[in-house]
C-alpha cells in the first residue's frame, strides 16, 4: 500500500535509527514510503512558543505539499512532528478564516485533504493484517511501553482510545511475542524539548520514567517519537548523574523490535547508533499472553473508529 | 479568528487571549487539577493555575506578572492540563498566547533567556535552510547564551553513530520558507497592534 511519508528532520540526524529501521520494516509489511517531496521542518516546540502563525503555516506547508502530490494519508512517525501536522490541520478544518490566512501565507493552496497518521496507527493496522505471521523470532521480553505525550495527546485528536491509559502500542509489541508491563508512566512527560535549555527539568522527568520502568522489571523501554528516545537514551548520563544510580535499560523504537522479531539484522535497524547498548541479561523466554491475535483484532474497530472521528 | 465574547472587557489580557485563541480563562473553576499534573510544576513561579486566576482577576498589575512569569517559558505543551480539566480550558493555547504576548511587551522573563535563545535559534536554521540542522541550532545556541562548554562531551558520541551531520539539508523551497517566516513575523507585529492593551482588542 502506498502511503505518504514525513520523516522530519530528527530522522535525517539525531534519530536515524528510527528512520532507517522504518524503512527497513516498511516492504515487510506491505508499505510503500512516498517522502513528501521538498519538505520542511513542523516548527518543533520552537514555532509554537514564539509565533501562533508560523507555528500553523509550517505544517500547513508540508500538508499542502502532500496534497499537491496526491497522498491521501500521511505516516508522520515523529510524534512532536505528527501532533504539529495533524494539530494544524483540525485548527485549519475548525476556522475557514484561518485556512484561508495561511494559505495566502504558505501561497498554496491548502483544502487539508490529506490525513495524518503516526506509527502507531499505522503499525496498529499491519499488526492486524497479519503481522504475527510474519513473527519469526518473537521478542520475548518485558517491555514498557512509553507514549510520552503527543500520541495521546491532545485528546481532541483522538489517536488513542484511553489518554491516560493507552493499549495501542501494548497490542503490538504482544504481537511481536514481548510482555507490556503495566505502569504509571506512559504518558508522563520526558521533557522533551527542555533536552538542551534545560537539561536538569529533562534528568528529573526521565529519570522517573527510566527508574520506575526498570523498578517494574522492564527489560527494554520501547518508545516511538525522536525526542523521548534523546531523553531516554543519549541523555542516560544526565538521568544517572540527577539520581546517582546506574541504569542499563536499553530503549528501543517500535519499529525496531518489530524489526528484530521479524528476523532482520539489528545493524540494518540502526541498533547500534543508540548510545545505551541493546544489550540483555537474560535470554529471550517465551511469553504467553492471553491470545494476542485477539488483541490484534480488536485493534482493528478502534482505529477505524479514530478514523472517523477524525477524518 | 473567534470574536471577542462579551463577558470579558476587550482591553483586559483575558479579553485578548479570548480574541485570539476562543478559550475563555472564565471557564476555570480553580480545581487545581492542571497544576497537580504539570510535570514542570514544581519548578514555576506561577503554578498554571495561577496564571489562569490572575487573568481572571484583569488587574493590570497582577496581568503583567503573569507575562513575566518564567512559567510561561517552562510549559512543555505536554497538554496533561488539557486533558484532565473538567472545563476544557486548553491551556498550552493560552501559554503560547501569554509567551507571545510577553515578546511583543518586551516583558520575557531573564530567567528563561537560554529557553528563549534556544527557540530563536531553531526558528533561525528553519528559516535559513528549510530544515532543522542540528549542528548549526546548537552552536547558534552556544553563540546566544555562551554556554560554549555545555554538551562537549555528547557531540564526539553522535560523531562516532553517524547521527551528526556537519553540512545542512537545503531543501529548494528557502525562498518561500523565509517569507512565510516575515508574513508571520509581520502577523504577529499586527496582532499586537490591534489587540494590544493600549487599543481596542476587537478591531479585527
Amino acid at each position: 500500500m502506498k502511503i505518504g511519508y514525513y520523516p522530519g528532520c530528527s530522522l535525517l540526524g539525531s534519530s536515524r535509527e528510527y528512520g532507517e529501521s522504518l524503512t527497513a520494516i516498511a516492504p515487510l509489511l506491505g508499505l510503500e514510503l512516498t517522502e513528501v517531496p521538498d519538505w520542511n521542518c513542523c516548527g518543533a516546540s520552537a514555532a509554537h512558543s514564539l509565533n501562533h502563525k508560523l507555528a500553523l503555516a509550517l505544517p500547513a506547508r508540508i500538508l499542502a505539499l502532500a496534497e499537491r502530490a496526491g497522498l491521501s494519508e500521511l505516516l508522520v512517525p515523529c510524534s512532536a512532528c505528527f501532533t504539529r501536522l495533524a494539530g494544524t490541520r483540525y485548527e485549519l478544518s475548525k476556522d475557514e478564516n484561518l485556512r484561508r490566512e495561511i494559505s495566502r501565507i504558505i501561497e498554496l493552496p491548502y483544502a487539508g485533504t490529506t490525513r495524518v497518521l503516526n506509527v502507531v496507527e499505522v503499525l496498529s493496522r499491519a499488526a492486524a493484517n497479519g503481522l504475527k505471521e510474519k513473527v519469526s523470532k518473537p521478542f520475548g521480553r518485558k517491555v514498557a511501553c512509553y507514549y510520552g505525550c503527543y500520541l495521546t495527546r491532545p485528546a481532541a485528536l483522538n489517536t488513542c482510545k484511553r489518554a491516560e491509559d493507552p493499549q495501542e502500542m501494548d497490542d503490538i509489541v504482544k504481537v511481536c511475542g514481548a510482555e507490556p508491563i503495566d505502569w504509571p508512566f506512559k504518558v508522563e512527560c520526558c521533557g522533551a524539548g527542555l533536552s538542551v535549555a534545560k537539561l536538569d527539568s529533562v534528568a528529573r522527568l526521565s529519570g522517573q520514567i527510566v527508574d520506575d520502568a526498570v523498578r517494574r522489571g522492564a527489560e527494554a523501554i520501547v518508545v516511538a517519537c525522536p525526542m523521548c528516545h534523546t531523553n531516554l537514551d543519549l541523555r542516560r548520563d544526565a538521568i544517572q548523574q540527577y539520581r546517582n544510580q546506574q541504569y542499563s535499560i536499553p530503549v528501543i523504537y517500535i519499529s525496531q523490535l518489530i524489526g528484530l522479531t521479524m528476523g532482520l539484522s539489528p545493524d540494518k535497524l540502526g541498533m547500534q547508533r543508540h548510545h545505551v547498548p541493546v544489550r540483555f541479561e537474560r535470554a529471550a523466554q517465551t511469553i504467553s499472553t492471553p491470545a494476542p491475535a485477539a488483541a490484534a483484532s480488536a485493534a482493528a474497530p478502534a482505529q477505524a473508529g479514530t478514523a472517523e472521528k477524525r477524518g | 479568528m473567534s470574536g471577542s465574547s462579551h463577558h470579558e472587557h476587550d482591553h483586559s489580557l483575558a479579553g485578548q487571549v479570548k480574541a485570539a485563541t476562543g478559550e475563555s480563562v472564565f471557564n476555570c473553576y480553580q480545581c487545581g487539577k492542571c497544576s497537580a499534573g504539570c510535570p514542570l510544576g514544581p519548578e514555576m513561579d506561577l503554578a498554571p493555575n495561577q496564571v489562569l486566576r490572575v487573568l481572571q482577576l484583569g488587574l493590570p498589575a497582577l496581568e503583567e506578572e503573569a507575562l513575566k512569569a518564567e512559567s510561561i517559558w517552562l510549559c512543555l505543551a505536554c497538554e496533561t492540563c488539557a486533558t484532565r480539566c473538567p472545563q476544557e480550558v486548553s491551556i498550552p493555547k493560552i501559554m503560547d498566547y501569554l509567551r507571545e504576548e510577553a515578546l511583543r511587551r518586551g516583558v520575557a522573563n531573564p530567567k528563561a533567556k537560554d529557553i528563549l535563545a534556544f527557540h530563536r535559534s531553531f526558528l533561525d536554521s528553519i528559516k535559513k535552510n528549510g530544515r532543522l540542522h542540528e549542528v548549526g541550532l546548537i552552536s547558534a545556541y552556544k553563540m546566544r547564551t555562551m554556554h560554549v562548554f555545555q554538551d562537549v562531551n555528547v557531540a564526539p558520541k553522535l560523531l562516532m553513530r553517524g547521527k551528526l551531520k556537519i553540512l545542512p539539508h537545503k531543501i529548494k523551497g528557502r525562498d518561500a520558507i523565509a517569507a512565510m517566516f516575515d508574513r508571520c513575523a509581520a502577523a504577529s507585529a499586527h496582532a499586537g497592534q490591534t489587540t494590544g492593551h493600549h487599543d481596542e482588542a476587537d478591531k479585527r
